[in-house]
């Protein structure tokens, strides 16, 4: 059994050989980077940069990005001012100021929703908590924003429609035998959200969105 | 098994030592106290005075032989008699155990002993603990600030400071080391020149800041500030729930964030006394040893950019994008990852994992070997690397490093063999110990550690994929599948349960340990039954490592300091935290 100790009070480095003195052992190394030179040269070997923001990295179906508020099929909120969101926050970047809804099966709805976007660090646990699937994640990566107030998302952003496009969700509840009719549910609620707004710019992301999932 | 093992790996089970012939004595007159069913031997020291005399005897005692000073501690308990309590964990290389000693301070007479020199590790430790929670160690040479800066006022981790206060610091209170302020001619140096380097200089790693003393081009002394990223991690865990932790995790040392959430589940997890399913087990496995490869290729590449080797840079920046890519698909999040759950892991492994794991492991060598041929009998890097900073095993333990860079100075050590958690005692892999303890060897035994780690994925793939779930199913830990909460009343209102109250962490403490990518990474958890933590502290590897590097630098060149600090891997989100 070889014993650790006691520990060597002395080091012993590394030794060069004589070739290594006289820089002969360079020449493997040429030979390395003109192998890649070549190989980037004759496009072998796929180059790992990409011409951002023109070309841009695809992320799989669990990117944690900006966050989506789903909708009814009727286009109000899913959200029922439940506050779990807001409690499993690490950051405390949620918001939540609830109302009363109309309809006296749903109870209550959040009359404001926020997130500070600055605060948030993308963890997921919002979509973790939400029991009503009403907040779910985009792929949408890049938020810049001029003033901190921007930064702070208010629900008819968090709601915008394009991001209803199934290419473009991100992290939320997977269910792979319902995915399918899920997704035609969201379709479906998406086209009357276009229908509801009677053309326009959202009616054309809406033909976008079908046919980029469909 | 791993080869080679030197000890045989210490039960984790909550264990009593006896105690020497030397302390019997002080055992029968009070002074000491064994205290019992605790994850490790445990000591309450209750006579101060006899702190150095203590730990000498442990030190070189050859019952205990504890060399390597781990973590100091400092615990805030303001209902007790004596309100704080400085926990020292100790670590014997030479026996594979384990000691935590505890030492009661009263408020009102708030002074220790300095251990500097039994383990000189305990100086930044002792620094920390002064300023934050106000222990004076007598007989400390610089009990300055560390992580807090110049005009702080209060000490962060009391129970009783309000995390809510600002302080704002003003350029006249900046830090400032004596030998900035002579003037030329005052001391009898040839040619004296003081220099600043850092804190927002690209070779500095982040936001490190070294001040120095040139005599020509040689340096004679130095000093260290650092705290630009300090965020009081320790203190917002006790603000937090348990398992809101684990996205703070993420960022101590953000070049392996996967690691950092395992070591932190593992402890919570036993301190509930549950055990993750063997899926997770193995996943956590797996996508650890790709962090770990991924930290070895930053800071590799990173030692030879400040080496002026940028070619290799680029290699190794592509594996570290291939692996970003397997996170990616595994949790949602390249850096931070966030991959893991109190029980399990965050969500189940993507259908094409065992492909992308395959794809990575066919990928990664062929790089790796590229730079092998062009470095590794490169006269110009051997030139910058070899005999630059070498400090010796013995050295080593004595400041308390672990991980690759002690294994670079010849002392054998690897949490994964010596104290194997998860499944490492069932796969084979060797530890690489070289003997130079210089820059260039540091870099070797990061380059045979990724081979090493490779080997562990390979075995775990050719082994399958366990079946089952991915997260265990205990209603009171882990979150119930969203199907069942959206359509059975039980799951609901486990599922609010669990997001209002948090888990519910059992009294006790526990100090539970990973081979992190920098060295032992450790987390000391102390659980008051509710559900947010008392206190945690974390053993952070490079914390050590930095608090040597003024030694280290000292007679060499300008130009050694940056090859130095890329090649210890100073993460200044772990040092800091």
């Amino acid at each position: 059994m070889p014993t650790r100790t006691p520990h060597p009070t002395e080091v012993r480095p590394y030794r060069k050989s004589l070739a290594e003195s006289l820089y002969l052992t360079l020449i493997p190394g040429l030979f390395v980077t003109l192998k890649h030179f070549v190989q980037n040269l004759l496009g072998r070997r796929a180059s790992y940069t990409i011409e951002y923001p023109e070309e841009r990295r695809e992320y799989s179906h669990r990117y944690r990005g900006h966050h989506i508020l789903t909708t009814r099929p009727d286009g109000s909120v899913r959200c029922v001012a439940c506050y779990l969101c807001a409690q499993a926050c690490p950051a405390e970047c949620i918001h939540i100021e609830a109302g009363e809804h109309p309809d006296e099966n749903i109870e209550k709805y959040p009359l404001v929703y926020e997130i500070d976007m600055l605060r948030c660090v993308f963890c997921g646990y919002c979509v973790d908590a939400c029991p009503e699937e009403a907040i779910i994640m985009s792929n949408n990566y890049d938020m810049a924003y001029f003033t901190r107030e921007q930064s702070i998302v208010g629900k008819a952003d968090l709601m915008k429609p394009f991001t209803f496009d199934e290419s473009r969700l991100g992290y939320r509840p997977t269910f792979p035998e319902e995915d399918a009719q899920r997704a035609e549910m969201r379709r479906e609620a998406f086209d009357l959200v276009a229908a509801a707004r009677s053309g326009g710019a959202g009616a054309g992301q809406g033909e976008g969105a079908h046919s980029a999932t469909g | 098994m791993p080869t080679q093992a030197p000890n045989p790996p210490s039960s984790t089970e909550p264990s009593t030592t006896p105690l020497p012939e030397a302390f019997a004595e002080k055992l029968a007159a009070g002074a000491l106290e064994a205290q019992e069913g605790l994850d490790q031997p445990t000591w309450v020291l209750h006579d101060r005075s006899i702190l150095p005399e203590v730990a000498r005897e442990l030190r070189d005692n050859p019952e205990t032989r504890f060399d390597l000073m781990l973590d100091l501690c400092g615990v805030d308990f303001p209902d007790r008699e004596e309100r704080f309590e400085a926990v020292y964990h100790l670590y014997s290389l030479p026996r594979g155990e384990r000691l935590r000693l505890k030492v009661p301070v009263p408020e009102d007479d708030a002074v220790l002993p300095s251990l500097i020199p039994v383990w000189k590790a305990t100086n930044w430790f002792e620094r920390e603990c002064h300023e934050m929670f106000g222990i004076e160690f007598e007989g400390h040479p610089n009990l300055s600030r560390l992580l807090t800066h110049e005009a702080f006022q209060g000490h962060p981790l009391r129970k009783d400071y309000d995390p809510a206060r600002r302080w704002i610091l003003t350029e006249d209170k900046i830090y400032q080391p004596k030998f900035l302020e002579l003037e030329e001619g005052e001391d009898d140096m040839f040619e004296r020149m003081a220099l600043n380097l850092g804190p927002s200089h690209p070779a500095m790693h982040g936001t490190f800041r070294v001040m120095a003393v040139l005599d020509g081009e040689s340096i004679v002394d130095s000093d260290l500030e650092t705290g630009y990223l300090h965020r009081c991690f320790e203190k917002m865990c006790e603000t937090h729930t348990w398992q809101q932790v684990i996205p703070y995790t993420d960022r101590l040392n953000y070049c392996s964030s996967f690691i950092n959430n395992v070591a932190y589940t593992k402890t919570v997890e036993k301190m509930l006394g549950i055990e993750a399913p063997p899926k997770a087990i193995w996943a956590r496995m797996i996508l650890s040893e790709f962090s770990r490869i991924m930290d070895h290729c930053v800071c590799n590449g990173s030692t030879l950019v400040d080496a002026g080797a940028l070619t290799n840079f680029w290699y190794f920046f592509q594996i570290r994008e291939e692996i970003y890519g397997l996170l990616e698909a595994c949790t949602g999040a390249r850096l931070t990852v966030s991959g893991t759950r109190i029980g399990g892991l965050m969500q189940d492994l993507p259908p094409d994992f065992m492909e992308r794991c395959r794809k990575l492991l066919d990928i990664i060598p062929e790089f790796v070997e590229d730079v092998e041929k062009l470095i590794y009998r490169n006269r110009i890097w051997l030139d910058r690397a070899v005999g630059i900073a070498a400090i010796s095993g013995a050295d080593a333990v004595d400041w308390g490093w672990t991980g690759p860079c002690l294994r670079a100075s010849g002392v054998d050590y690897d949490v994964r063999r010596d104290h194997p958690y998860d499944d490492y005692d069932k796969v084979d892999f060797d530890i690489p110990v070289l003997q130079g303890g210089d820059v260039h060897d540091r870099f070797r035994v990061r380059m045979m550690e990724i081979r090493e780690s490779l080997k562990i994925v390979r075995q775990l793939l050719d082994r399958g994929m366990p079946k089952g779930s991915h997260i265990v199913d205990d209603p009171h830990v882990a979150l119930p599948p969203k199907e069942a909460c959206y359509n059975q009343m039980e799951s609901m209102i486990y599922h609010f349960k669990l997001i209002m109250d948090g888990i519910q962490v059992p009294t006790g403490e526990r100090y539970d340990m990973v081979e992190g990518a920098n060295g032992e990474l450790g987390f000391y958890c102390i659980s008051d039954g509710s559900s947010k933590p008392y206190r945690i502290k974390v053993r952070p590897p490079c914390f050590p490592l930095f608090a040597t590097f003024s030694k280290l630098i000292k007679g060499g060149s300008l130009s050694d300091v940056i090859v130095t600090l890329g090649g210890l891997n100073v993460i200044a989100g772990e040092l800091e935290r």
